[in-house]
């Protein structure tokens, strides 16, 4: 058999994995309506936007690499600081700000991947919380630049596209997020149906046939790493921008945890878990911390601990449900 | 002669100076020689008591591969039992040492018995979320039911002071925690190579199912080291009270710590822990002290140094 015709069934299956589905556009259909429907939850619905992003990314580092990462809020951080300070010194323009954070998160992430590279599951829940660790430090340490623990709100967004000036209401920051969000989908879509895309799941369900058949391992890992860092820093501008503020608490432990439950609840490894989740936890949180505003994190945990009980398969079947109408989710 | 003489006790006076100076040199050369012991004692002490604190958890991991990012709670609830009876309650200091361990390890056979028993099947992922979940309930719990603040235990006058041998300030209770926690060390290894109960666990870590087919009950060895190592953590959590303090975000203060430890020092054994805990400690201590403005991230670059050196940690054989 020739390349060309061994090919063949591969670029076939490519194709057929990548196509699109009926129920994917329903999705963005109704992502779009709510735009519309709910004039009143402008911040809110940008709020799951930006969370959503911010899952999708941890979704090519859990769902498709099979890493477990216990520090993605590193990347989130740095791209909500490196976006608010990009604002707040050179230009106004949002975009610019968008670009400025992926390449900073993109630097950190493409740099601390190395130390993911070798070691156990162990080694890299110890080098990713570290990771974020340090940079929660050193933003808290840098108190001239980053406002240290008081954070800073002192910048002047531009509008957007030079037409669009953010309103009070939320909604040109909301229609941002969404747009975002939706381009940064449809790229991820791409690379996970790519025969990249299928290498890297191929390194998660077994590292070392995928050496055997020949998958540079370390350099797609690196290379998935480093993509998921920048989506996660277009995720913490976002936040940065549509808020106008940053703090110490875009680098916080509990919104790493946050981003780990959030992908669970959906489901991982099909690109929609991250924001089927997203949306069920903002609504939870909504609602969970109107009750108990201070002790949200215990309904957290307990909402965690009975995931893992219960089995976190059965208890996010609706999403999976959904998912499974949704072509393309990886066989996990 | 008047000028000479006036130069002649000027020239004394500068021969004068530069001696004391150098003098000086000498004293400060002395104390700081007299600094670093006294910082490298404090840092040994530091370093023991995260050994004690954090020992249970490479066990567990070795044994059942489970991480348990929860081993802080275990560590928070002793120092809790410690806090609450000795500052409000009046107990004795040293009385509520061995009630902080059996608090601890009842805690942790309960939770072991109705909730952790169902994990060993699952994937670290499940684990990493699971504890994770037990983390953040016992911080909000503690904060409803005891409150946010952090809380300082008193120890007792006979324990509080500091000695001074040859110039070098030493801490009595950072002594007390030596000699406490070296006796446990020595306990744990005796323990661990000497008796029925240790050769059995040390079988089940090796190859838990060969050992499982000769007969050992592996679950319920496990079930007794996880019971002893939150005991463990929880001595530690009370002994380290009055020195670091017990607050509602102990948990995910030292979950670095305990993570550091059990990764560099790996999980066949006491010494790999043990070495790595002294590292840890001895690196934070210094850090904080000579650079004090960069002393935070001493510790993370132990971590990157280990790991960059040593990928398989200190002491450990390469884990599947």
């Amino acid at each position: 058999m020739s390349t060309a015709e061994a090919l063949g069934p591969a670029r076939h299956l490519l194709a057929a994995r990548g196509r699109w589905h009926a129920a994917e556009g329903l999705f963005w259909l109704v992502g779009l309506a709510s735009y519309f429907l709910f004039p009143a939850a402008h911040p809110l619905l940008n709020q799951a936007a930006v969370m959503a992003l911010f899952a999708l990314s941890y979704d090519l580092v859990l769902g498709y690499a099979g890493i477990v990462s216990l520090g993605h809020a590193a990347f989130f951080g740095v791209g909500a600081y490196a976006a608010g300070l990009a604002t707040k010194f050179l230009v106004g323009d949002p975009l610019v700000g968008l670009a400025v954070a992926a390449v900073a998160a993109a630097a950190v992430g493409f740099a601390s991947s190395f130390l993911l590279l070798r070691g156990s599951d162990l080694t890299r829940l110890m080098v990713s919380l570290g990771v974020a660790l340090v940079l929660g430090e050193a933003a808290n340490k840098a108190a001239w630049l980053t406002g240290g623990a008081d954070g800073f709100s002192d910048m002047a967004v531009g509008p957007l596209l030079g037409r669009f000036t953010f309103d009070m209401f939320g909604a040109v920051a909301h229609a941002y997020s969404l747009a975002v969000l939706f381009l940064l989908f449809l790229l991820a879509r791409l690379v996970v149906h790519s025969p990249f895309g299928l290498s890297v799941q191929a390194i998660r369900n077994n590292p070392l046939r995928a050496r055997a058949l020949g998958v540079p391992v370390n350099a797609r890992l690196v290379a998935i790493y480093t993509l998921a860092a920048a989506y996660a820093g277009i995720a913490g501008a976002l936040l940065a921008q549509t808020t106008q503020f940053v703090s110490l608490d875009v680098l916080d432990f509990s919104r790493s945890a946050d981003v780990m439950l959030v992908l669970v609840i959906g489901g991982t490894g099909y690109l929609y878990g991250g924001m089927i989740g997203a949306c069920l936890f903002t609504l939870m949180q909504y609602e969970l911390s109107g009750l108990t505003p201070k002790y949200w994190h215990f309904w957290l945990g307990l909402i965690l601990v009975g995931l893992v009980l219960v089995g976190r398969e059965r208890l996010s079947g609706t999403a999976r449900g959904l998912g499974r109408l949704l072509p393309g989710r990886a066989g996990t | 002669m008047l000028q000479s003489g006036a130069g002649l006790s000027i020239l004394r006076r500068v021969q004068d100076e530069a001696e004391r100076e150098a003098e000086g040199r000498e004293q400060r050369r002395h104390r700081q020689g007299r600094r670093m012991l006294t910082i490298l004692f404090d840092g040994v002490a530091y370093g023991m008591l995260l050994f004690v604190l954090a020992c249970g958890l490479s066990v567990t991991l070795g044994l059942m591969n489970l991480i348990n990012l929860a081993h802080g709670a275990f560590a928070m609830a002793g120092g809790y039992v410690t806090a609450l009876l000795a500052n409000r309650h009046g107990v004795p200091f040293l009385a509520t040492l061995p009630l902080a361990f059996l608090v601890s390890a009842a805690l942790g056979a309960l939770l072991e018995r109705t909730l952790y028993r169902h994990l060993y099947a699952k994937g670290h992922l499940d684990h990493v979320l699971f504890s994770i979940g037990i983390v953040f309930m016992a911080m909000a719990g503690v904060e409803y039911c005891i409150g946010p603040d952090q809380i300082l235990v008193n120890v007792p006058p006979f324990l509080a002071g500091r000695l001074d041998v040859a110039g070098v300030g030493i801490g009595i209770y950072r002594l007390f925690l030596i000699a406490v926690c070296a006796a446990l060390v020595v306990t744990l290894q005796l323990a661990l190579t000497r008796t029925r109960f240790g050769s059995r666990l040390r079988a089940a870590v090796d190859d838990p199912r060969v050992a499982r087919g000769l007969g050992i009950d592996v679950g319920r060895i496990f079930a007794v080291t996880f019971a002893l190592g939150s005991g463990l953590a929880g001595l530690g959590g009370a002994l380290g009270a009055p020195i670091l303090g017990v607050d509602p975000s102990f948990p995910q203060k030292y979950m670095i710590y305990f993570l550091i430890v059990v990764t560099v020092g790996g999980t066949s054994g006491m010494v790999g822990p043990f070495v790595a805990s002294l590292l840890l400690g001895v690196a934070d201590v210094a850090g904080k002290y000579y650079v004090p403005d960069l002393g935070a991230f001493m510790i993370y670059a132990v971590m990157i140094a280990v790991l960059v050196l040593r990928p398989q940690g200190l002491f450990a054989r390469a884990r599947a």
